[in-house]
């Protein structure tokens, strides 16, 4: 049963946020985020000064500070790619993390309240999800819901929750081609649920307001190579997302999506889309079979080691499709070591200095 | 809503009336059933003539007319929840809609009459999407589409043969999970079709379906009968044996399932805690049920959906038969269903 008092987590959940402009969209999340600390990564110029409204606690990151911290294994970091992202996830010393784009403002329900996102990533990520059998009346744990008639009662503890994927009203997540054909579409229908997706079951994992339980998945969330230098953008939390739900899947763990809704103000161009996934669109068709059909062995019981396998079968099934692959395989690698070893060690922690002065 | 065309004559509704007065029943849906062909089933144990108002075209079976067509020594019996079956073997249309006798058509957000039939056959003439999940729930609704991510070789999606509603106001929870809530009623009212995913299980509830009954209807087997079986919902898990049955059918052919819209607003009579003795055989039987299920693979010899229903019988004979006999019971069920459907329901 649901209990009306939501845990804020204050002092464990991270908010992480890339940028390559500015953040006055803060301002309208201040409200809700102000109790958090923030982690910036700053994509780009270095030189540039990214202002962050007053009264928020936060570190920045730009790019100097990844590749002092990182050295050479900064080469995993994507530049000029919102990509850069999990640069955040990997310095965070918190259990959770959030992460929202910022060009994501709050939304509305049908009621005309605003939502606290934050809030419904929270709950969303203390319940269990249900993956091993599908809850037609979706969450069960949700207040007013429940497990239906021949659900077994077995199956009803649930799995710990990993990952807890929200949605956005206005501008839709689409792709180049489709954004082409429908300019105009806006989503404004507002769909009440959160449900699990069902273990064995892929799903394209939007990065643009994202949850998930860093103690449980975190090394998995690797946003690959985007961006400069790179033959392919925008499929960065495609490729977490897929690693993240095998492994997941693997692991016993959940990922729900649903709520909670942001509003998406900013409609990418399209043509500049479309040059960023063309080569993705293609190389999607050899990827999903490949994950789809990826198996992990029993010996790999953390995420780390997970992960590991996973970039030896990158390399060796997807090699062959392009070279990129290769050095994404590489990529992977260096992320788990880089991982380990800020996460790990204490003489790590102390070297790593952030740009920003944390705020009173 | 929806801008699809029904056509009429390719819809058959078929009503399960395990309450003899059917006419509040039928007055609230009129609106929604009035244009299309109704098959009633009378369950051969409710005693009395049903009332059953004017004003549609409805064809109504009883006991007699049960055992004039399969004959009265046939292992499958169509009484309780299960009559309807029976209306699922002697249809002759494309669509079938099944929808308990005590839910009245639902209200949306908006205020407006859910049109249940129409929601329903809009799900079965729109693909579904099983292979990938979408994050934006049904691609084909207006003002949604595919995500970004979803790979292009997906998006045209395969035949949805099954539809499975929803319920506001008393949704369908087991006994226990009521009992322990009596006061709990589903308000949500969910807007969104999504496609179950392949390989996904769920419990399929029997009181608001629609199927395409010449892609699959030999898989909508009535064949696990509860020793104790009841004439509350609580006290059955026929629809859930069979909505198993299907799921495995449809991932092993290609087909796709939806859940979600229509709801229907349900009224169900009964006391929770009354069934509860009761229930727990069925809650006792999902725990083997299901892990059969979840494992179950079809040979690939098995490309119709009676091949399919003939290979299952003979697996669950094998695995499960030896765990309690109302399995062997449910096999040797599915098995005289195929038969019966080849010889009445291809007509």
């Amino acid at each position: 049963m649901a209990t009306p008092y939501v845990p804020l987590l204050k002092e464990e959940l991270d908010i992480v946020i890339p940028t390559i402009r500015n953040l006055d969209f803060l301002e309208m999340w201040r409200p809700f985020f102000q109790p958090y600390h923030l982690i910036i990564v700053q994509d780009g110029d270095p030189n540039k000064t990214i202002n962050v409204p007053p009264g928020f606690d936060y570190e920045l990151y730009n790019r100097n500070d990844i590749n002092r911290i990182l050295g050479p294994k900064a080469s995993c970091i994507s530049f000029k790619d919102s990509a850069c992202r999990c640069f955040g996830y990997m310095v965070s010393k918190k259990k959770y993390i959030y992460t929202i784009d910022d060009d994501c403002f709050v939304a509305k329900d049908p009621s005309g309240k605003e939502i606290n996102a934050l809030e419904q990533h929270i709950k969303n990520l203390l319940c269990p999800s249900t993956p091993f059998f599908f809850n037609t009346l979706y969450d069960p744990y949700r207040e007013g819901a429940d497990f239906v008639r021949g659900y077994p009662f077995s199956l009803r503890e649930g799995a710990p929750t990993a990952v807890s994927h929200g949605l956005w009203l206005n501008i839709p997540d689409y792709d180049a081609p489709t954004q082409l054909v429908k300019p105009l579409e806006r989503n404004s229908r507002y769909v009440d649920a959160v449900l699990t997706i069902p273990k064995g079951t892929l799903f394209p994992m939007c990065g643009m307001n994202l949850a998930f339980d860093r103690e449980l998945i975190g090394p998995a969330m690797y946003f690959g190579l985007m961006g400069d230098g790179q033959p392919i953008g925008r499929y960065d939390d495609m490729w977490a997302g897929w690693c993240v739900k095998v492994i997941c899947d693997h692991l016993g763990l959940g990922v729900k999506t649903g709520l909670p809704y942001i509003w998406h103000s900013k409609a990418s161009n399209p043509f500049v889309n479309l040059k960023k996934e063309y080569k993705g669109i293609f190389w999607q068709e050899e990827i999903i079979p490949f994950f789809q059909s990826a198996t992990l062995p029993k010996e790999c019981t953390s995420v780390q080691k997970c992960y590991i396998e996973l970039s030896k079968q990158v390399k060796e099934k997807l090699g062959p499709v392009d070279p990129y692959f290769n050095k994404l395989a590489d990529a992977m690698v260096t992320w788990i070591e880089a991982w380990d070893e800020l996460n790990n060690t204490s003489e790590a922690a102390s070297s790593k200095e952030a740009n920003g002065v944390a705020a009173k | 809503m929806s801008q699809v065309v029904i056509n009429d004559s390719e819809v058959d509704i078929v009503i399960g009336a395990l309450h003899s007065d059917l006419t509040s029943f039928m007055n609230e849906w009129k609106p929604i059933f009035s244009r299309f062909h109704l098959i009633i089933i009378k369950d051969p144990d409710l005693k009395g003539d049903l009332q059953i108002p004017g004003g549609f075209k409805a064809d109504v079976y009883t006991k007699s007319d049960i055992e004039r067509v399969i004959g009265s020594s046939s292992s499958v019996r169509f009484s309780g929840y299960a009559c309807r079956y029976f209306g699922f073997l002697i249809s002759k249309k494309k669509y079938v809609v099944c929808i308990d006798d005590d839910c009245v058509p639902a209200k949306d957000n908006s205020g407006n009459l859910v049109d249940a039939v129409a929601q329903h056959v809009l799900n079965l003439q729109t693909p579904a999407t099983p292979f990938f999940f979408n994050t934006l729930y049904d691609p084909f609704r207006k003002g949604a589409d595919f995500v970004r991510g979803y790979p292009f070789s997906l998006r045209s999606g395969v035949d949805c043969v099954l539809s499975c509603g929803l319920w506001l106001n008393l949704a369908d929870l087991d006994a226990p999970t009521q009992a322990l809530k009596p006061g709990q009623r589903n308000l949500r009212y969910v807007d969104a079709v999504l496609t179950v995913p392949a390989r996904a299980m769920m419990p399929v509830s029997g009181i608001n379906i629609a199927f395409n009954r010449e892609a699959v209807g030999p898989a909508l087997v009535p064949a696990l009968r509860l020793a104790g079986e009841g004439k509350l919902r609580w006290e059955t898990v026929e629809d859930i044996w069979c909505g198993m049955c299907v799921k495995v059918i449809c991932d092993h052919l290609g087909f796709g399932v939806k859940s979600g819209l229509p709801y229907v607003w349900r009224t169900e009579r009964g006391d929770a805690i009354e069934s509860l003795k009761k229930e727990w055989e069925g809650v006792k039987l999902m725990e083997d049920v299901v892990p059969f299920f979840q494992s179950l693979r079809l040979p690939q010899s098995a490309t119709t959906a009676e091949g399919c229903v003939v290979e299952m019988a003979k697996i669950v004979k094998e695995q499960l038969g030896k765990i309690d006999p109302m399995f062997s019971q449910a096999a040797e069920s599915m098995e005289e269903w195929v038969k019966l459907w080849k010889s009445v329901g291809s007509g």
